[in-house]
């Protein structure tokens, strides 16, 4: 990683000099979008925060605000965040945090542009809540390594290029010490990817199956046996990726409600009057608090309100769909299609309010429960005791199963 | 609408200190109790301190007026401060209301600025004749239970005022031939009288006040009065938020350090995750109410067209989140959360009052309503 420092201090006006720089070598409407998200990432405006050479400037996180702003008025493409979700939010700050040089070189490009795909795969049939209670096996052979295993719930793993994996590679120690995280090419043999239809009828997640694939020893992240602690980084950036996106005032769930209601005068009741102004106004507060989040950030005194922020978010879209489809009454007794699609991306709002209702029951679940996030907010920040343990020092072979 | 500032400046982080270490030294629980009990309306060597001395009581004046010409964000760190202390000292009343009322009079006339400068200097106290319960931020006046009369005196009566009992001026709404205004009271007349109310809020106590024939003299006519006092109301709300955030700070601050030193069934109770969930739960909306609380702030102090909106949204959140906070701590301290002893029913009796002050969450819900066009059914 270039050295912060290094380089001349980047500051607003010399970002907007770059994209301007940008835009007149490449002009959005007559560049391939690939082609421009290619050039955009090599000029440093992908990710404004991250090194030079790896698609950023080493410059302060809160002028990548800049940078959008100015590519959005002119019209030039994005790489599609909802479908590269789990590369964006996980994958990448746990490469750029852990991985070799030469990681980062071959990696990073691609998955910023969205040319590949990336999934997660930590959960097991066995592991979801307790993820270090995992039993996929890595085993070391020369200069590979062989997995074998079971992940499930795996966003995106039918249309993933590459994935973050984590496996047990000594099940003598306690379970969280005998982990290694691995980057696992979804195209080996032996990668099995089947989907795993869901509450809402589509298949946006899988289970995978892991027999005998070889990973070279070149695709660890970090040391044999610290896998837990680089699985940390991916999770917290999870839940800062899940709850953290800036929205306009009604710009979420509510939004869709809000107009609703104001055009169909004839759905409208008391009580849902009144549940639909306290769901406003939390929606509200909470665009607020992240709002407040982002600015915390953006000043370096980064808080615990990441995992916040994905609490209110689960929360209020299961509220705010529930009143959605009681709004509409007999319209609300029917649903759109529950034919088995293989989506690549989630569409939160391109669908009708009884497939939001559905989906958002997974908000409190995938990225770690709202019981497990009320656990960290518990212990972590308001430094309560932690509940009495009897599985944190026996080897991992050992544990009760 | 430009992007609102809701961090605190270093400045704001400077004066939350100075007006904390006051009222570390000099407000402990235990004073505060024993003043409620004293019968005084409030404690005036704080309130001397902390409004003559430090200069908090002129925040909101402007220096030319003889005040520290700051604004509704500086004002929103001392109330936070001083709910988490339920300081029992004449702020909102006198500082916050009384004063924005009187700058939304006409401040070129010389009653208005010599009255406004001495509640600046914190040495004379001010009340807004109101109803603590008056809702902000809906159209339309409060309807005045005083009548002015030719004479320029005033008689009526006014019941639930807070801070009426300390205060050396009233700022009274009244009707007369000239239409409606307000119009200011000296409470050592005789024809005044305020007469103390049994309050559920021991630290900031209401008052009946009874006018017959009060000399009085008119600060505002039917031009202003009604926006001054508008205006006074929702600034009022809006700070409001951030004594209720202070309130709620306590609460859960005093109620994790209890459960951790609290040993039931060999454990620290607040190992329990039963427990556990509940004072996360609490601290998740005193994130979002500390959001709304300081959006508020901010709109006041930049005269924000949403400041309306802000103010709805930060009262009917944050008022529900200081009473939750502190039934939460009453519960979760178990038996001595009923003492007197114990502070815990100070803040319960505080954060209950606020949260119908200047209009209850419904009321400010249903006010939202209207600012953000989210009609009700009709019939
Ligand atoms: C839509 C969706 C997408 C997902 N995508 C991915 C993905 O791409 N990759 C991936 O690896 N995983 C993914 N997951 C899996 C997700 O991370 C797990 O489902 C989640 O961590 C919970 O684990 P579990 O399902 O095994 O539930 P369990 O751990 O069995 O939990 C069951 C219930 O018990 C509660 N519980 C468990 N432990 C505790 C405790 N200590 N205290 C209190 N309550 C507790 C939980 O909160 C929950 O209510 C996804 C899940 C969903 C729903």
């Amino acid at each position: 990683m270039s050295a912060a420092g290094q380089h001349p201090a980047v500051d607003a006006d010399e970002l907007r000099r770059r994209v301007r720089d940008l835009l007149d070598a490449h002009p959005p409407a007559t560049t391939e979008p690939l082609d421009f998200l290619r050039a955009r990432f090599d000029a440093g405006l992908a990710w404004v925060h991250y090194p030079a050479g790896l698609g950023g400037l080493d410059a302060p996180r809160s002028l990548q605000a800049v940078v959008d702003a100015e590519l959005t008025a002119a019209g030039a493409p994005d790489n599609d965040p909802r479908r590269i979700g789990i590369g964006l939010g996980m994958a990448a700050p746990t490469i750029l945090g852990f991985g070799t040089d030469e990681q980062r070189q071959r990696l990073l490009r691609p998955l910023w542009t969205g040319e590949e795909v990336w999934c997660q795969l930590f959960s097991e049939p066995g592991a979801g809540s307790d993820l270090a209670a995992l039993a996929t096996r890595a085993v070391r052979d020369g200069e590979d390594w062989v997995v074998d295993g079971q992940k499930v719930w795996t966003s995106s793993a039918h249309i993933a290029r590459w994935a973050i994996l984590i496996a047990r590679t000594d099940p003598d120690q306690p379970k969280h010490r005998g982990i290694s995280y691995f980057i696992c090419d979804m195209t080996d043999p032996g990668v099995e990817v089947r989907p795993l239809r869901q509450i809402t009828g589509e298949a946006e997640f899988n289970e995978v199956f892991l027999t005998g694939v070889r990973i070279p020893d070149s695709r660890r992240l970090g040391e044999i046996g610290e896998g837990w602690r680089v699985a940390q980084t991916t999770l917290m950036n999870e839940r800062v990726a899940i709850g953290g996106g800036r929205v306009p005032r009604e710009g979420g769930m509510i939004g869709l409600v809000a107009d609703t209601w104001r055009e169909r005068p004839e759905l409208r009741t008391h009580d849902l009057h009144q549940r639909l102004l306290r769901l406003w106004m939390e929606s509200e507060a909470a665009r607020l608090a992240g709002e407040r989040l982002r600015q915390q950030l953006a000043v370096g005194q980064p808080g615990p309100e990441g995992s916040a922020m994905k609490l209110a978010f689960a929360r209020l879209n299961q509220h705010i769909s529930a009143l959605e489809v009681e709004l509409l009454g007999e319209e609300g007794l029917r649903y759109d299609d529950w034919t088995l699609r293989r989506p690549e991306l989630v569409d939160f709002t391109g669908r009708e309010a009884g497939y939001r209702y559905l989906r958002a029951k997974g908000n409190s679940i995938e990225g770690g429960t709202s019981e497990v996030l009320l656990n960290i907010i518990a212990e972590r920040v308001l430094g309560l005791p932690p509940e009495p343990r009897t599985d944190k020092d026996l080897p991992w072979k050992d544990l009760p199963r | 609408m430009s992007t609102p500032d809701l961090l605190y400046s270093e400045a704001e982080d400077d004066l939350r200190a100075a007006v904390r270490s006051l009222l570390t030294d000099r407000c402990p629980p235990a004073t505060v109790l024993s003043q409620a009990e004293s019968g005084r309306a409030h404690d005036v060597a704080l309130w001397g301190a902390l409004g003559a001395d430090m200069g908090t009581a002129g925040l909101l004046v402007p220096d030319k007026l003889g005040g520290q010409g700051a604004t509704a964000r500086e004002a929103a760190v001392v109330m936070e401060e001083l709910g988490r202390a339920v300081a029992p000292v004449p702020y909102l009343t006198s500082a916050v209301l009384a004063a924005s009322a009187l700058l939304g009079c006409d401040t070129d006339q010389e009653p208005v600025a010599r009255l406004l400068g001495a509640l600046a200097e914190g040495r004379t106290v001010g009340a807004l004749a109101l109803p603590l319960s008056t809702v902000a931020g809906v159209p339309g006046t409060p309807a005045a239970t005083v009548r002015a009369d030719g004479d320029g005196t005033l008689s009526g009566q006014v019941s639930g005022v807070a801070g009426a009992a300390g205060a050396d001026v009233l700022l009274v709404p009244a009707t007369g031939a000239d239409g409606y205004g307000l119009y200011a009271v000296e409470t050592a007349e005789t024809s005044v009288t305020v007469e103390p109310l049994t309050s559920l809020d021991l630290t900031r106590p209401l008052a009946a006040v009874t006018l017959t024939g009060a000399p009085a003299r008119r600060l505002a006519g039917p031009d202003r009065a009604a926006t001054a006092i508008g205006r006074a109301l929702l600034t009022g709300a809006g700070l409001l938020a951030s004594e209720q955030l202070g309130v709620a700070e306590w609460c859960l601050t005093e109620t994790v350090r209890h459960t951790r030193e609290r040993h039931q069934f060999g454990r620290p109770i607040g190992s329990f995750q039963a427990l556990k969930h509940r004072m996360a739960a609490l601290w998740l909306e005193l994130v979002s109410a500390r959001a709304t609380a300081r959006y508020a702030a901010d709109a006041l102090a930049t005269d924000s067209p949403d400041t309306p909106v802000a103010v709805a949204v930060a009262q009917a959140h944050c008022a529900e989140v200081a009473v939750r906070a502190a039934e939460e701590c009453v519960q979760l301290h178990g038996g001595i959360g009923m003492t007197w002893e114990h502070p815990a029913h100070l803040y319960l009796k505080r954060a209950k009052s606020d949260e119908i002050a200047l209009g209850t969450p419904g009321r400010h819900r249903q006010a939202l309503a209207g600012l953000v066009d989210l009609a009700a059914p009709t019939g």
